[in-house]
């Protein structure tokens, strides 16, 4: 798609070419093949008309290279105001100064909320949060039993009260987080029509009693030229802080965002990418804006190359763990490992099994910095089998790290500790559970 | 029987009566508002048929059909646009709406089965239950079969709508092979003279391969066991699809055989225009509408009406 609209574009331009400037005559034809590729992807027309003629005006009076063909130019231009348009970079949730932060989620029937309460409750579990799961969807038909059952399957707590009303059910949510130490509580609400009135009421007065600190408005990538009125008849109501495009996984181009960003304006903050709860991904304006223009979403797909490949090297290890061959490499590669994730309180956290950690422990990443240094300062031979340290090499180590041999010494007690425990917890292989854990949520 | 049809339209009427002050124009007012027949009119005119996701392509062949009949038969004034642009788009749509005169009428093979597929969240489900429910009205003894062991509480859905409708289910535990649950509904209506069978299965985006091969498994397991089954697979479309409708139509009937479409929530804002482009290309007949959550908002499709809904402010 996309070599097909450059090469239209080119044909197009081809004539353009000499002329050194681009004009309003010379591009009139570009600009409506344009259009026609942002309708054939669902963007609004009028959100389209308005897009083309901010193209135009850019476009107008620039020179075009000898180096690049007009088409490229023009192309360029788009992807930039496309981007621009899109939001030029990932914005994230917000939470609240003091728990429990609030998120409630909204959109049409059928749209994917449920399913990204689910998804977004692992998420931010994954980030060391506690959420709580609210079944605030009390009309659809087993509502309820279907976020049971994906609170079941994420390992998240669900707050349901069967035969009570939507803002009862929220109320006591927010209540049950503050009581039970949950820091975010995640509000599934009804699908709605926005005009359906008393629905559209029943939202106003949840958000009324919980005031939620985010409310993300879940739109389906396959949505067409409607997409603007429903967003904006949402966000006057509700003021709705991001919105969420689900089915991204399919070959929709999600036109949709565009439309939603011109008439709404408000950060699009996650993308769903499946049925599963682990298809989530953050948004980024650059890859939708090439999808749609159809340039194929490259920087996604080596992204996932990349988590593929640490999902291998991370099974190598636990069956390297489960063998009990873990060696002080491994020990240091794990080290780096954490030291990437981020602060290690929040990194303790995301250990499954792992209870949060009291608040006045602090890690210290100094030690860490020390014991990194040391297993640094050996032979690849010596981090293998630690067992041929004798007095000179640990001398020799000790020296080239800064530390004193106490401290090595400490270190390979802790290592060899640490391998008897292995033996025994990799024999239930939750250490090797442990472990790929660690590096799924990078 | 009855008492559903003196629902009649009114539903949808008043769906689409909310969309007055919609962000999209409506042709009405395009029309009342403009002064004579022009490009400016026509473009304007056009851009509304996009509006209702009818798409630029067969926007741009309704439009070219239109200057034709302006050309061969000139109306006196601008309000008589309307009604050949209302012409132009019904004949689009020839084929379409229900196979007889009466809507829920069922053909002669018993039991009569029903296979219900299309994308994520659209509305099958939902669909099934109103469908289930007119059969049941109209005397029949309808079997509903739980094919969608996937989604999370998908069967308790369908329970639900089952005792609403006052049809029996099959249904089996969660994951368990959706073909064998087809098989085993059939199997079972056979044996108890039922006279419909209705298939959920479940949501699936028309991209994905293995998903849709197993679409092919639960048509090749029927008909292996009953050959003339299934009799009519209906493609659930939401009408708030955008152009991807298109190709969702293009691969469900490629895996599935589909023989009509329901499109579903009718009652919002969106027209659910691409419609136009399936009937155009694939010959498919839009069968049924939903306009509402309720087991009584499932209406036949007329294309006079939707058509005129098309261009309804
Ligand atoms: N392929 C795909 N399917 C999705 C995605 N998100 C949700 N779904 C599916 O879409 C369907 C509807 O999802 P739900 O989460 O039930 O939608 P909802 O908005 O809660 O629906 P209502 O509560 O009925 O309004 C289900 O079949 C989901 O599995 C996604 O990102 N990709
Ligand atoms: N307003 C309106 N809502 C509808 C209509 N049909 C279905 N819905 C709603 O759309 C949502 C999804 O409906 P389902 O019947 O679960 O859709 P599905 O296609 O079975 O979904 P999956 O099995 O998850 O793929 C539910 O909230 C329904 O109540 C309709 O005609 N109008
Ligand atoms: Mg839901
Ligand atoms: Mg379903």
């Amino acid at each position: 798609m996309f070599e097909d609209l450059s090469r239209k574009l080119d044909g197009v331009l081809k004539r353009l070419r000499g002329q050194g400037k681009i004009s309003e005559a010379n591009v009139a034809e570009t600009l409506r093949e344009v259009r026609r590729v942002l309708l054939d992807a669902d963007v609004n027309y009028k959100v389209a008309r308005q897009f083309v003629d901010d193209v135009l005006r850019r476009a107008v009076g620039q020179d075009v290279l000898q180096s690049i063909t007009p088409g490229q130019l023009i192309i360029k231009i788009i992807y930039d105001e496309l981007n621009r348009l899109l939001g030029t970079q990932n914005v994230g949730i917000t939470f609240a100064p003091m728990p429990p932060t609030v998120i409630m989620v909204a959109g049409l029937q059928g749209s994917g909320k449920t399913t990204f309460c689910a998804k977004l409750a692992l998420h931010l579990k994954g980030q060391g949060r506690f959420p709580l799961l609210a079944a605030a969807d009390v009309h659809r038909p087993a509502a309820i039993d279907q976020l049971e059952v994906l609170g079941k399957q994420v390992g998240i707590p669900v707050y349901a009260e069967r035969g009570a009303g939507a803002v009862d059910v929220a109320r006591g949510a927010l209540e049950h987080a503050r009581q039970s130490a949950r820091d975010v509580v995640i509000v599934d609400t009804a699908g709605r029509l926005h005009v359906d009135e008393d629905m559209m009421r029943e939202a106003e007065a949840v958000k009324t009693a919980v005031q939620p600190h985010e409310i993300l408005f879940v739109v389906d990538a396959m949505t067409g030229q409607d997409a603007v009125n429903t967003a904006l008849a949402f966000h006057q109501r509700l003021q709705y802080s991001g919105a969420v495009l689900t089915k991204m996984d399919g070959d929709a181009r999600g036109g949709a965002a565009i439309s939603l960003r011109a008439t709404v304006g408000v950060p699009i903050k996650f993308i769903g990418t499946g049925e599963k709860p682990e298809a989530l991904e953050k948004f980024h304006p650059d890859r939708l804006a090439s999808r749609i223009l159809g340039m194929g979403d490259i920087v996604t797909l080596v992204e996932k190359a990349q988590e593929q490949f640490d999902e291998e090297k991370a099974v190598a290890l636990e069956s390297k763990l489960r063998k009990a061959q873990f060696t002080l490499e491994d020990f240091m590669e794990q080290l780096q490992e954490v030291k990437k994730m981020g602060p290690l309180n929040q990194v303790m956290g995301m250990l499954p099994g792992m209870q949060r950690m009291p608040e006045n422990v602090t890690v210290d990443e100094k030690a860490l910095g020390r014991i990194e240094a040391m297993i640094r300062s050996m032979t690849p031979d010596e981090r293998r089998k630690p067992q041929i340290l004798n007095g000179s090499r640990r001398k020799r180590i000790a020296a080239g790290s800064g530390c004193t041999v106490q401290d090595l010494n400490r270190l390979i007690k802790q290592y060899e500790q640490m391998q008897r425990m292995m033996k025994t917890l990799s024999k239930g292989g939750k250490f090797g559970r442990m472990a790929r854990g660690m590096r799924i949520h990078p | 029987m009855g008492i559903l049809d003196t629902l009649g339209f009114s539903k949808l009427k008043e769906g689409l009566a909310k969309t007055r002050e919609g962000l999209v124009g409506t042709v009405t007012r395009i029309l009342t508002g403009a002064p004579k027949i022009d490009e400016d009119l026509l473009e304007r005119l056009e851009e509304s048929l996009i509006g209702a996701d009818v798409g630029a392509g067969v926007a741009g062949e309704i439009m070219k059909g239109l200057r034709r009949r302006l050309k061969d038969t000139p109306p006196a004034d601008v309000s008589g646009v309307l009604p050949l642009l209302q012409l132009e788009v019904t004949s689009q749509l020839a084929g379409s709406g229900p196979a007889s005169a009466d809507p829920f009428a069922l053909p002669p093979a018993r039991p009569y089965v029903i296979l219900v597929v299309g994308i994520n969240g659209v509305g099958k489900t939902t669909t099934i239950g109103k469908l289930a429910r007119r059969y049941v009205a109209a005397g029949n003894k309808v079997l509903i079969a739980a094919a969608d062991t996937f989604r999370a509480a998908a069967g308790e859905q369908l329970e639900i709508w089952a005792k609403r409708a006052g049809a029996d289910i099959v249904i089996q535990k969660q994951g368990a092979d959706p073909a064998a649950v087809a098989f085993d509904a059939v199997a079972a209506a056979t044996a108890r003279k039922t006279d419909v069978v209705i298939i959920d299965t479940a949501g699936r985006l028309h991209t994905r391969v293995n998903l849709m091969e197993e679409l092919k498994k639960i048509g090749r397991v029927i008909a292996k066991q009953y050959p003339a089954a299934p009799h009519e697979v209906l493609l659930v479309l939401d009408a708030s699809t955008g152009q991807n409708g298109l190709q969702q139509a293009k691969l469900f009937s490629a895996a599935s055989g589909v023989t009509g479409i329901v499109l579903t929530k009718l009652d919002g804002t969106a027209k659910g225009g691409i419609v136009l482009a399936i009937a155009r290309d694939m010959q498919l007949p839009v069968r049924y509408i939903g306009v509402g959550e309720g087991v009584d908002d499932l209406q036949p499709f007329s294309p006079a009406d939707f058509t005129e809904a098309l261009f309804q402010a």
